[in-house]
C-alpha cells in the first residue's frame, strides 16, 4: 500500500532506534494506528462523560467480549463480524430495557454486564477448554495490528467525523434536557440508541488491540481530563483529542522501552494527565 | 418595535392573536396503577399568564408534560385559532425547571444556543452569523452578556433568562414554563416575572406556568389554577385565593 510506504518513510525520520529504515514495521504500524484511534476515542468520549455513561460503555466492552467468544465458538470465518453483531444487539438490548422499565440505569447495566462476562467465560471454557487463548483480548496488543486493519480504522475515523458533524448537536441537546430536546423535534431514543451502537462497534473492533481491561479508560479519561480545563464544547473536543493523541503516542513509545503492554501504559499516562488537570482546576477555582 | 428596541415578530396576524386559546378537556394521566390527573378542564387565553399552583405531587409538572406530548393522556387538547380553525399542534416554547448538567460541564450559553436553534456543530468553530443570531435571541431576555459563560457558572436567575430567550425562538404560540423550586433569589424571581409580563405584552402569546411562589403569582398572573390531581379552583388570583379549597391546601401559609 502506497499510504503505508509514505508513512514508513515519514517515521524513518524519527530519532528512535525502532524508527530506522526497514526495521520494526510492527511498531510503525502501531504508531499510525494509535494516531488514528486517538481522535475517535477522544471525540466519542466527550459525550460518554457528558451523559455519565462511563459504566455503560464499560458494559459494552463486556458484551463485545462475549461476542468475540461466540464468534470464535461458532467458527465463523470472521469472528470479528459476529462479535460486532452481538455487541450491537447487546447495546440495543440495554437501551430498550432501560427505556421500558424505569429501573435505575446502573442496576440494569450491572445486570447486563455481569451476564455478558459470565456467559463469555462459560462458553469459552465449555467442555474443559482453556481460557488462555482469550487472554490477548483482555490485555490487548496494538503491536499485532496489520496494515489492512489500519485501513479499517481510517474508515471508522472518517465515519465518526461525519456522524459527529450531523448528530452531535442533537446528542448534546438530548443530554442537556431530553424533554426540551423532544419538544423541538429531537427523537432522543433513536439518537441515543444509535450512539450506543457506535460505541459498541468501536469497542468491539478495537478490543484486540487495546484490551478489554483498559479500553473504557481510552473513552473516559481524555474527556474527563479535558473537562477540568475546557470552558466550551470546542475547547472540550480539542483538549480531549490532544490528550488522547499525546498519551497514545507517548505511551506507545514508552511501552517499547519499558517492555509493557501498550494499552495499559497509555492509560497510565492519561491518568497522570487527569490528575494534573484536576490540580490545575483546583488552583484556578 | 417594543420598548427594548428590538423588532418583534408576532405570533399573531392582525389585531387578534393567531392562537386564540388552548382548551384542555377531561384530561387524565394514569401511569401504571397511579392516577396522577383526572378530569382536568382548562381554558387558557391568549395574552394571559395562567399560573398553575398546588401542593407537592399535585401533578403540575405532569400536566405540562401532557401538553407537550411527553406522557400519554386521555381527554383532549385543542388549540383554537381566532379564525376558528383547529390547529392540532401549535408552536410550543418550553422552559424546563432545570438542566441535567453538572456544574463543571464545558457547555457555554452559545453552545446551548447552537444545539437548540442552529445546525452549526457546537464542537467546531461557530460562525459569526450564528453567534450574532444567538446574541440577538438572548437580548430578548436581557441575557446577551452571558453568551460566552459556562451554563454551570450561571446563577439560577441567569439560567432561567437564557432558557426563556431560547423558548422565544421561534416565537411560540404557547409558552410553557416550569418554574424552579429553588436556586433563584427573591430579586431574581421578581425580575423573571417582570420579564414574563413584558413577553406577554410584546408577543401576545398564551403562557402557562407552574409556580411555587404564591406571593408573586398573586401579583403577576392573570389567572390562577389550583390543581391537586384535578382542577379545584380557577379564575382570577383574587377569586382562587378566596376559595375554600385554596384555604384548605395552603392553610397557615402566607
Amino acid at each position: 500500500m502506497i499510504a503505508m510506504e509514505l508513512w514508513y518513510n515519514l517515521v524513518d525520520l524519527l530519532p528512535f532506534e525502532w524508527a530506522e529504515p526497514g526495521r520494526m514495521l510492527f511498531m510503525k504500524n502501531a504508531l499510525l494506528a494509535i494516531i488514528l484511534l486517538a481522535p475517535i476515542f477522544g471525540t466519542l468520549g466527550t459525550m460518554i462523560v457528558n451523559n455519565q455513561m462511563a459504566f455503560f460503555s464499560d458494559a459494552l466492552g463486556h458484551g463485545a467480549f462475549t461476542g468475540i467468544v461466540i464468534g470464535g465458538l461458532a467458527g465463523f470465518l470472521q469472528p470479528m463480524w459476529s462479535a460486532v453483531a452481538f455487541s450491537l444487539v447487546f447495546s440495543v438490548g440495554i437501551s430498550v430495557v432501560h427505556h421500558k422499565t424505569r429501573m435505575s440505569s446502573d442496576t440494569i447495566i450491572g445486570v447486563f454486564s455481569s451476564f455478558a462476562v459470565a456467559a463469555g467465560i462459560f462458553l469459552a471454557t465449555l467442555g474443559g477448554k482453556s481460557f488462555a487463548k482469550l487472554n490477548s483480548y483482555l490485555v490487548g496488543s496494538i503491536l499485532s495490528i496489520t496494515p489492512s486493519e489500519i485501513g479499517i480504522i481510517a474508515v471508522i475515523l472518517v465515519l465518526v467525523l461525519i456522524y459527529w458533524y450531523f448528530f452531535f448537536n442533537r446528542l448534546l441537546f438530548a443530554s442537556i434536557n431530553p424533554v426540551l430536546a423532544r419538544s423541538r423535534g429531537v427523537r432522543t431514543f433513536w439518537l441515543e440508541t444509535l450512539f450506543s451502537m457506535a460505541i459498541a462497534v468501536l469497542v468491539t473492533v478495537s478490543m484486540s488491540w487495546i484490551g478489554l481491561l483498559v479500553i473504557n479508560s481510552f473513552l473516559v479519561l481524555p474527556a474527563a481530563a479535558a473537562r477540568n480545563l475546557a470552558r466550551n464544547q470546542r475547547q472540550y473536543h480539542l483538549i480531549a483529542v490532544a490528550i488522547s493523541l499525546f498519551s497514545g503516542v507517548s505511551g506507545l513509545i514508552a511501552s517499547y522501552y519499558t517492555e509493557t503492554a501498550s494499552g495499559a501504559t497509555i492509560v497510565l499516562i492519561t491518568a497522570v494527565i487527569f490528575l494534573l488537570t484536576l490540580l490545575a482546576r483546583r488552583r484556578s477555582a | 418595535m417594543n420598548h427594548h428596541g428590538i423588532n418583534v415578530t408576532r405570533a399573531c396576524e392582525g389585531p387578534n392573536c393567531g392562537l386564540c386559546c388552548t382548551r384542555i378537556e377531561n384530561l387524565g394521566v394514569t401511569i401504571g396503577s397511579d392516577t396522577i390527573l383526572s378530569d382536568v378542564n382548562l381554558h387558557v387565553h391568549c395574552g394571559e399568564l395562567t399560573a398553575i399552583i398546588g401542593p407537592n405531587g399535585a401533578g403540575k409538572s405532569t400536566l405540562l408534560k401532557a401538553i407537550l406530548g411527553e406522557v400519554r393522556h386521555t381527554g383532549s387538547l385543542k388549540f383554537l385559532r381566532s379564525s376558528g380553525v383547529r390547529k392540532e399542534r401549535p408552536i410550543i416554547g418550553y422552559v424546563p425547571q432545570h438542566l441535567n448538567l453538572d456544574a463543571t460541564s464545558p457547555t457555554s450559553v452559545l453552545d446551548l444556543y447552537a444545539v437548540c436553534c442552529s445546525k452549526s456543530p457546537a464542537w467546531l468553530r461557530i460562525p459569526d452569523k450564528v453567534r450574532h443570531k444567538a446574541k440577538e435571541c438572548l437580548s430578548r431576555a436581557q441575557a446577551d452578556h452571558l453568551l460566552d459563560k459556562r451554563l454551570g457558572a450561571l446563577s439560577g436567575g441567569e439560567l432561567q433568562r437564557v432558557l426563556v430567550a431560547l423558548a422565544l425562538e421561534p416565537v411560540p404560540e404557547l409558552l410553557l414554563l416550569d418554574e424552579p423550586v429553588s436556586g433563584i433569589d427573591q430579586n431574581g424571581l421578581e425580575m423573571f416575572y417582570n420579564l414574563l409580563s413584558d413577553i406577554k405584552k410584546d408577543y401576545d402569546l398564551s403562557i402557562i406556568m407552574v409556580s411555587h411562589d404564591l406571593d408573586l403569582v398573586a401579583r403577576h398572573a392573570d389567572r390562577l389554577v389550583l390543581l391537586n390531581r384535578t382542577v379545584l379552583a380557577s379564575g382570577t388570583p383574587r377569586e382562587v385565593m378566596a376559595s375554600e379549597s385554596f384555604r384548605k391546601i395552603f392553610a397557615g401559609m402566607s
